[in-house]
């Protein structure tokens, strides 16, 4: 509302045959024939890939960078790694970088929600703990079924998540002191359900060994996904030009659409190919699949559904959410009830990489990774912008980073000290973009 | 010249309402009948904007009944007075920045099969209303934030009518708009009348007042202080009973001034 003041008076010039006179005697309300809607001095993109190249440079020039930063980001980090150890894109590092981005990225696409209802969840890392306490102490001390103990860890998390909202929207304490709270709490009761042992390890063959430790060793799965990915894709793109040409709304133009979807087939097979066809290639990792399945269902949810709008709308402005009928508390308790939910299920993942639940699990800079992760990959932390796949791209960003330290040889503290230095550039790069956004208009 | 309906849409009786230790409303009166525009004004702090929004659900009421239709019925959250049909254009706009037109004009009423948002059907819609209503923004896919005040305003009036209320309310539609933009929507108000809407406008603006509505409904320190037909209502006496006087600064200055004020006004 504060540019108000400073922004132009909208358009006048054309509209002046449908009112008459001056202000006390308006014209009769029939004189309002309508005229098509578009602004004279709107900017329409040319059609064709030269209109795309001048609308992409205005955008870069308006601040609307997207996923560039991220992008270059990492062709600069692959670069640098490979020129310093030759073995970082082979495909067992490649495949190492997926696995350990699973986890926390599947915990980090939690925390995009959280971001874009302008909240923060401070719990992450210790729901995942009590996610892979709770799955440990039901299957393995217990000898509950697999599968029940999985399913019942992630409704633990849920069910914290949603205490969590509860405290926040209802009570009205601030997320940030609700999950500082449960940030201690939980890590209480992670280490009071692991009772005496120090740590669980996963049975050999368990569901959550499998979740890092399973590849499809068959070449045809990682190829076939990368195809079904891409086919996906094009078919969704091309429907939904179809569907917006039949209602006569402007759509994308082929040559757009074939643009997308070749830069998504070259990276979906060479992905697909740098873990099937190298020296100690192993396969497609159950680990990716499981964090591209909840990429995809998240930004589905996010982006086309009415939960995922009223998200954003809470986010934007919660009092105009209310106005227009949104019940604002249950979206809250909703958001941190996915948040906690996505923090157990990634949790199993911890666990899976690390043999079993420990009392420690979750501690340390898994909170920190998460988070970083979300805003490397873009999502603001002003609340309202953000996207799913950010989790994604941020996450990949901060396992290249720490995956090429140890191959060089790097110590812990210096690793540490990088991933800071780089989370405080991503803040920076969105920090200038937001402002140059402000005066190109545009946020 | 305007058909009213025998019984009101939308009736308040005896409506009361507090905040902590400021009594806000008193016994508020106030009727609205289909197809009529009937004017909410009162000086500052008048109790407007609350009696707006114990309609709108924004704050429920403390005593006192609001019929619809005749019959007695409960608001106590904004769903509940969107379900009967009351559409409210708020002051402070209530558009999310972030979201597009169309997602705006679509909050909290979205198209969609199951739970899943129909874009295209939502967009075609959007572009067909803002059409009707001759409203010019650069496209209906762009953020509200990059939006201009007078667009963000028909944004909001364009966002009341989608889900077809009964009663459009408006608070102080024209405050931040410039004189084409004021017109503009002193003419969407007259096509809400003809179209059988009930509308409440509260505004500051005495020429706005006198040119759309049918009938003034002044508020003074939270109770009602005359209900005036426009038609056969001096200015004179809407200001006396806006501000509680006969023989106040504000009529003092009006003796003084009386033809000059009044050519004035007229040219207006």
């Amino acid at each position: 509302m504060s540019d108000l003041a400073k922004t132009p008076e909208p358009a006048t010039a054309q509209t002046s045959k449908v009112t008459t006179g001056p202000e006390s005697t308006p014209a009769p309300a029939a004189s309002a024939a309508p005229v098509p809607a578009v602004d004279p001095r709107l900017l329409v993109r040319e059609e064709g890939l030269k209109g795309y190249w001048t609308e992409f440079t205005r955008k870069i020039r308006g601040g609307e960078l997207g996923s560039l930063p991220v992008v270059l980001g990492l062709i600069v980090i692959a670069i640098v790694f490979q020129v310093q150890n030759g073995n970082f894109l082979s495909a067992s590092s490649v495949a190492n970088i997926a696995v350990y981005s699973s986890g926390l990225g599947i915990m980090a696409v939690g925390i995009v929600f959280v971001l874009i209802l302008g909240e923060i969840d401070l719990s992450m890392g210790s729901v995942a703990g009590v996610g892979a306490a709770v799955w440990a102490v039901l299957n393995v001390t217990n000898g509950v079924s697999d599968l029940l103990s999985v399913v019942l860890a992630v409704v633990s998390g849920l069910l914290i998540g949603l205490l969590h909202g509860f405290f926040f929207a209802k009570i009205g304490v601030p997320a940030f002191v609700v999950t500082l709270a449960g940030f201690l709490g939980w890590s209480g009761l992670q280490i009071w359900l692991m009772g005496k042992e120090g740590s669980i390890n996963a049975p050999s063959g368990s569901i959550v060994e499998n979740l890092t430790a399973y590849y499809f060793e068959d070449k045809a799965a990682a190829y076939g996904l990368a195809l079904v990915a891409v086919l996906a894709y094009a078919g969704s793109l091309l429907l939904d030009a179809k569907r917006r040409k039949a209602a006569a709304l402007p759509s994308r133009p082929v040559s757009e659409i074939v643009l997308r979807t070749a830069v998504v087939a070259i990276l979906c097979f060479v992905v697909a190919y740098v873990l099937n066809e190298p020296e100690g290639a192993r396969g497609l990792p159950l680990a990716l699949v499981l964090f591209l399945a909840v990429l995809v269902i998240a930004d589905f949810v996010a982006r086309r559904t009415l939960f995922g709008r009223k998200v954003f709308a809470v986010g934007g402005n919660a009092e105009a959410a209310r106005r227009a009928g949104i019940n604002v508390d249950r979206i809250r308790i909703l958001v941190f009830g996915v948040s906690g939910m996505l923090a157990a299920f990634g949790g199993l993942f911890v666990a899976s990489l690390s043999g079993g639940a420990t009392k420690s699990l979750g501690s340390g800079n898994t909170l920190m990774l998460v988070i970083a992760a979300a805003v490397i990959g873009g999502t603001s932390l002003f609340g309202g912008r953000g996207k799913v796949w950010s989790a994604l791209l941020g996450m990949i960003v901060i396992q290249s980073i720490q995956q090429g330290l140890n191959m060089i040889g790097m110590a812990n503290e210096i690793q540490y000290m990088i991933t800071g230095a780089v989370l405080l550039a991503a803040v920076v790069i969105d920090s200038i973009s937001r402002r140059t956004q402000k005066t190109a208009g545009r946020a | 010249m305007i058909h009213v309906s025998a019984t009101p849409v939308l009736a308040l009786r005896g409506v009361s309402k507090r905040f902590g230790a400021v009594q806000v409303l008193t016994d508020v009166e106030l009727e609205i009948h289909a197809g009529e525009v009937v004017a909410l004004v009162g000086d500052n702090g008048a109790g407007k904007s609350t009696l707006v929004k114990t309609i709108s659900g924004v704050h429920p009421i403390d005593e006192g009944t609001i019929e619809w239709d005749g019959r007695p019925v409960q608001i106590t959250k904004p769903h509940d007075a969107q379900n009967l049909g009351v559409a409210t254009v708020y002051q402070d706009l209530a558009l999310c920045d972030n979201l597009d037109v169309v997602a705006n004009l679509f909050l909290g009423s979205e198209l969609r099969s199951a739970s899943v948002l129909d874009e295209i059907a939502m967009e075609k819609r959007a572009k067909e209303l803002l059409d009707t209503l001759s409203i010019r923004i650069p496209s209906v896919r762009i953020p509200v934030a990059a939006l201009s005040g007078g667009q963000r305003q028909v944004v909001a009036i364009a966002r009341a009518l989608i889900g077809d209320p009964k009663i459009v309310i408006l608070d102080e539609p024209t405050a931040a708009l410039g004189v084409e933009q004021t017109a503009q929507v002193l003419d969407l108000v007259e096509r809400l009348r003809e179209r059988g809407h009930g509308v409440i406008l509260i505004s500051h603006n005495m020429a706005d007042v006198r040119a759309v509505a049918d009938r003034v409904a002044v508020l003074r320190l939270g109770r009602n202080n005359g209900d005036f037909k426009v038609a056969d209502t001096s200015h004179e006496t809407i200001i006396a009973a806006i501000t509680g006087a006969t023989d106040n600064a504000v009529t003092r200055r009006q003796a003084r001034t009386a033809s000059a004020a009044a050519t004035k006004e007229d040219a207006k």
